[in-house]
Formats: C-alpha cells, sequence, structure tokens
C-alpha cells in the first residue's frame, strides 16, 4: 500500500483545524500555511500522476480492512489527474484571494478552502460509494461557507438557494445508496461492478431505479440541463476566487458520472443499458441553453456563469457518448474548460474591482484598460473555443470523436452553432466593457498589481495545454482505455483471486 | 410492518417535497428535514426488516439483522442534522439582512 494515496486527503484535514484553532489571529500566518499546504498538495498530485501512469491502479485499504469489507481508496489514471487538476486550480485561486484580499474580507476563509479541498481529493480518490457521498458533504459543506464568504445579504440568500438545492440532492443521493444496497448487498464500487453484472433478472428493475437516481444527482452537480438552475446564481453571487474554485465542484459531478457509469452502469452490461444515454440529449440542451443565455446576461458574472453551464454541456456531449474516443477527448476539454472558467471569474473580479460594478453597460474607461482588456479577450477566446488555446483542440477532438454517433449532425451543428454564439456573446461584453467607454475618468486609487498576472496564469496553462496537446492527449487516452475496460480496477481492488 | 415502513417513508417523502416547494425559508427547512426522516428509514430498511435479531453473528440466535445500514443512518442522521444547523444560521442570516424569507430568486437585485 502507498501512503501517499491518503496524502491528499489527509493534509488539507490537518491544516484546517490547525488554521482555525491555531492561528486565528493572524492572517499571514494562515496565508503561509494554506499556501504551503496546497503547494506539498500539488507537489503530490504531481507525484500521484506519475505513479498512476507508470503503476496502473493503486489501492489504499482504510485500517487495513481488506475490501470490500472496508473503505478502500484507489488511485488510477482519472482520479490522479482530477488530483492534478484540483490542486493546480486550487494554488491559482488561493494566491488570487490572498493578492486581491478576498481571503481578509471575512473570517476563516484558508480554513474553509483547505476543507474544500479535503472534500474534493477524497470524492475523486475514494472507492466505495457510500463514502462518495461523505465526500460530498465534505465538500458541500465547505462550500456553503466559501460561498457566503464576507457576507452580505443578496449572497447569503443566493447561498439558502445554493444549500437547499444540495440538501434535496444529498436526500436523493441517500435514497439511490438505499436501493442500491438493498439489490446488492455492497457499496463497493469494484464489488458492486461484478455483482450488477451477474444481476438475476428480477432484480434488475429496482438496480436501474438506483442508477437513476444516481444519475439525477450527479447532473445535478454538473448542472446538467434541466438540474442547472443552482448554478448561476451561486456562481455570480460567490466570492470571485470561490466561483473560480467552483469551477471544478461541477466537474465532480462529470467524474462521478464518468466512473460509476463505465464501472459500474456499464453500457454494455444488461442491467443497466441506456441509462446513460440519458446524458446526451441533455448536455446538447445544456450546451445550447447555457451559450443562448449567455447572449442574454446581464453582468459579467452572469456571462461567465452561463458560459460554464455551455461548457459543462460539451464536456458532457464527450462523456454521454461513452465510447473510449469521446472520453478521451472529454477528458482533455474538461481540464481545458476548468481552466477557462476559472480565469473568466478572475478577470471579472478585475474588471469589477475597477469598475466598481458588474452590470455590462457603458462607463468610463477603467484603470489599465489595456492589460485587463487583452487578458478579457484571451479568456473569451478559450472558452469559445478558438485557436490557439486549448479550447480549440479539445472541440475538435470532441467532433471528430463523435464521428461514429448516432447523432453527429445533431452533435456538430449544436457545437458549431454554440461556438458561433459564444463569440458573439463575449464580442458583445467585450465592446461594452472596452470599447463603448467615455472619457477615462481620472481614477488615482492604487490597485495591487499581483491579481492580474495570477489571473492570466490560467491563461498561460490554457496555451502550455495547446502546446503539449499530444502528451495530454496520450495521457488521456490511456486513462479512457482504462475506463471502458474495468477488469484491471476491479481485479486490484478485489484482489485477483475471489 | 413492510407496509407501515413503505407508508411512512412515502407520506414523509411526500409531505417533505410539498413543503421544500414553499416560497419561504421555514417550510423549506422543515421540509428539508421530513425528507432527511424519510430517507433515514428508507435505509434502515434497506437491510431488510427483522424484528428481535441481534445486529452480531451469534450461535444463540436465531439469525442476525444486517448491521450495514444502521451505521449508515447514523452517518446520514450525523450529516444531515450538520447540514440543517447550517442552513438554519444561513437563513436567519438572509432574513435578518434582506428583511424578508423568500427564497425565489430575483434577478433585479444588485449583484
Amino acid at each position: 500500500m502507498n501512503p501517499l494515496l491518503i496524502a491528499p486527503v489527509i493534509l488539507p484535514a490537518m491544516l484546517a483545524p490547525l488554521i482555525v484553532l491555531a492561528l486565528r489571529g493572524s492572517l499571514p500566518q494562515q496565508r503561509a500555511v494554506s499556501m504551503l499546504g496546497t503547494l506539498a498538495l500539488w507537489l503530490i498530485a504531481v507525484r500521484l500522476v506519475l505513479a498512476a501512469d507508470l503503476g496502473g491502479v493503486e489501492v489504499y485499504l482504510l485500517g487495513n480492512w481488506p475490501a470490500p469489507f472496508g473503505i478502500v481508496l484507489v488511485l488510477d489514471r482519472l482520479s490522479a489527474l482530477m488530483l492534478l487538476v484540483t490542486a493546480t486550480l486550487a494554488l491559482l485561486t488561493g494566491l488570487y484571494a490572498i493578492a486581491s484580499g478576498w481571503d481578509a474580507r471575512g473570517r476563516h476563509f484558508h480554513a474553509l478552502f483547505q476543507f474544500q479541498l479535503m472534500g474534493l481529493n477524497g470524492a475523486f480518490l475514494t472507492g466505495d460509494v457510500f463514502n462518495l457521498f461523505v465526500f460530498f458533504e465534505v465538500l458541500l459543506i465547505a462550500s456553503y461557507g466559501l460561498m457566503v464568504h464576507s457576507g452580505g445579504a443578496p449572497r447569503l440568500r443566493a447561498g439558502v438557494q445554493y444549500m437547499v438545492i444540495n440538501l434535496v440532492g444529498s436526500t436523493l443521493f441517500l435514497f439511490a445508496l438505499g436501493t442500491l444496497y438493498a439489490v446488492t448487498g455492497t457499496l463497493n464500487m469494484a464489488d458492486l461492478a461484478e455483482r450488477v453484472s451477474v444481476m438475476p433478472a428480477g432484480d434488475v428493475a429496482l438496480l436501474r431505479v438506483g442508477a437513476v437516481l444516481l444519475l439525477a444527482v450527479f447532473a445535478i452537480k454538473a448542472a446538467l440541463v434541466p438540474l442547472h438552475f443552482w448554478l448561476p446564481g451561486t456562481y455570480a453571487h460567490a466570492p470571485a476566487p470561490v466561483a473560480a474554485l467552483f469551477a471544478v465542484m461541477t466537474k465532480v459531478g462529470a467524474y462521478a458520472i464518468l466512473r460509476i457509469f463505465t464501472l459500474i452502469f456499464s453500457p454494455d452490461a444488461a442491467a443497466s443499458a441506456g441509462i446513460g444515454g440519458w446524458v446526451l440529449p441533455a448536455a446538447l440542451l445544456t450546451l445550447g441553453l447555457g451559450t443562448a443565455a449567455s447572449l442574454g446576461a446581464t453582468t459579467l458574472p452572469r456571462l461567465a456563469a452561463f458560459a460554464t453551464v455551455g461548457s459543462m454541456g460539451t464536456l458532457l456531449i464527450a462523456i454521454g457518448q461513452f465510447t473510449p474516443q469521446t472520453t478521451a477527448a472529454g477528458l482533455y476539454y474538461l481540464v481545458h474548460s476548468t481552466f477557462a472558467a476559472a480565469s473568466l471569474f478572475l478577470i471579472a473580479d478585475l474588471i469589477a474591482a475597477r469598475r466598481g460594478s458588474l452590470a455590462l453597460v457603458p462607463g468610463p474607461a477603467i484603470a489599465s484598460q489595456g492589460v485587463i482588456g487583452t487578458l478579457f479577450a484571451v479568456a473569451a477566446i478559450g472558452i469559445s473555443g478558438m485557436p490557439p488555446l486549448a479550447g480549440f483542440v479539445g472541440k475538435l477532438l470532441i467532433l471528430d470523436a463523435s464521428r461514429g454517433a448516432a447523432l453527429v449532425w445533431l452533435i456538430w451543428a449544436v457545437v458549431l452553432v454554440t461556438s458561433l454564439l459564444s463569440v458573439l456573446a463575449f464580442a458583445r461584453a467585450g465592446s461594452v466593457l472596452f470599447w463603448d467607454t467615455s472619457a477615462p475618468a481620472a481614477d488615482q486609487t492604487a490597485y495591487p498589481g499581483l491579481p492580474i498576472p495570477i489571473a492570466a496564469a490560467p491563461l498561460a496553462l490554457m496555451l502550455l495545454l495547446s502546446v503539449l496537446a499530444a502528451p495530454a492527449m496520450h495521457y488521456m487516452e490511456r486513462t479512457a482505455a482504462d475506463l471502458h475496460a474495468p477488469a484491471a480496477y476491479i481485479d486490484a481492488v478485489l484482489g485477483p483471486v475471489r | 410492518m413492510e407496509w407501515l415502513v413503505a407508508s411512512a417513508v412515502g407520506v414523509m417523502t411526500g409531505s417533505g417535497i410539498y413543503l421544500v416547494l414553499r416560497q419561504r425559508s421555514f417550510p423549506v427547512i422543515l421540509g428539508l428535514t421530513m425528507l432527511s426522516y424519510a430517507v433515514n428509514v428508507f435505509l434502515a430498511a434497506s437491510g431488510r426488516l427483522a424484528v428481535g435479531l441481534p445486529p452480531v453473528l451469534s450461535d444463540t440466535a436465531a439469525g442476525y439483522t444486517d448491521p450495514l445500514p444502521q451505521a449508515l443512518v447514523l452517518t446520514a442522521i450525523v450529516i444531515s442534522f450538520g447540514m440543517t444547523a447550517v442552513l438554519v444560521t444561513m437563513a436567519l442570516g438572509a432574513f435578518i439582512g434582506s428583511g424578508h424569507d423568500r427564497v425565489e430568486d430575483d434577478p433585479g437585485a444588485p449583484e
């Protein structure tokens, strides 16, 4: 057993209480500990990606209880990739929160931040569906605190809505788990996969109910239409670094769909045939609706939030086809869309700090107009999927991989038309914000300079992902091949002799 | 007994859904509490209903009842209790801040 597997959960779980108990008086110390911890997390994630790419599936038995009796943490290429994306994003958003002073506008930002990372890492590593529920709750309860960080009545009201939606989702999750346990008698993912494949015909109906409930829960997390209503209000009201970190929260839903519906309810299994097929039409609707709504957005964070909904649609179009080619393309797009959405929220915050308002109405020119305007244009290129950033490569890969699909013409039409509409929406917003300006106002405020390069960093990452598309895509192809041949995962968890 | 448990889960879920769809925070919180009661009973029943059987293997008892759902219910109770506490605090904060406890979105509000 590789003890490094539990480190991404243990490390933030130890740091958060330390920050809240021992360092509560000193913000500089909180910042130092939180960022050093996140840096350590990033190094661990890099190490785990290398380990997963070389050594295949690794298993950590909690308390050394053999699976399926104890809870297992499982590291494969997919979970290692998600850990690395999360740690990278956390590093950037944490630094931005410090540089822009967001973490000083309320209490306990860094403690909640670490708890959030603990929940995210745990959700990506666990090999037990009930444990997945528990880590969902950990990341959600931290996100409730982060979402209302620095307070204010509109933010609290949006926070209540966000909480209510997610509590209903948690209840559905429990109903789904109860149903699955009643049918199969296990909650270990690998064991579930084995038992579902030999399910007697009489129990299949109940099993399918559980599968559909699980899909609904993950669709809420992934903001899949018609379960997307929580996202725009939440993201638009959340503090900017938190909204940027939440870019990976929707990906948790996408990850869970990918994991559960390739491992347990694979499209090939007779008991679960057709359930995953619901994802593709919903994803097409999500992309269409998210992009159409971003055309009508009246504020910059709402524009970014609806663009996030649209990018989740594109991602789930790839994932929802459940073939190795589309999965690989989808994973590549997942990495890109996480950083694209994060950069949009950070740049929106740069603009908001200088304009004082986020409404998309003409106004005086802002300080460092040229730099921020350029960043906004690059981020818009990124999220719309135009060259040279990784969004273009990602969309191209998704279109190419979808050629074998029955709905290929519909998929191509929706992806291409929405890309054009997305360019329009961002061109409109950009020209209102940066061109339709009155005489430069005499703004003498000295803005901190550091947030600008930090907000630009995700854009550089997107460019890097585009330049390194070949090695990245090879990794994604190996990941997708693993996911669509889950025997190695099941053997690693349950042992070859059963 | 099956009838009793099943109808209890059904009635509590139904009332929970009705209350969650109300437009004020207080009924919504009550509805979420009803839903979590319903799911707790549902989880307890997922290990099959048995009366008077120990949750451990024993040579003297006639059989045993599955202990795992009881552990799951315990976890679910703790989590839903904590979540309800956070929600009440936030709803109270939103009520004090905005002077009303309606939960619907108002697009015209400043962001």
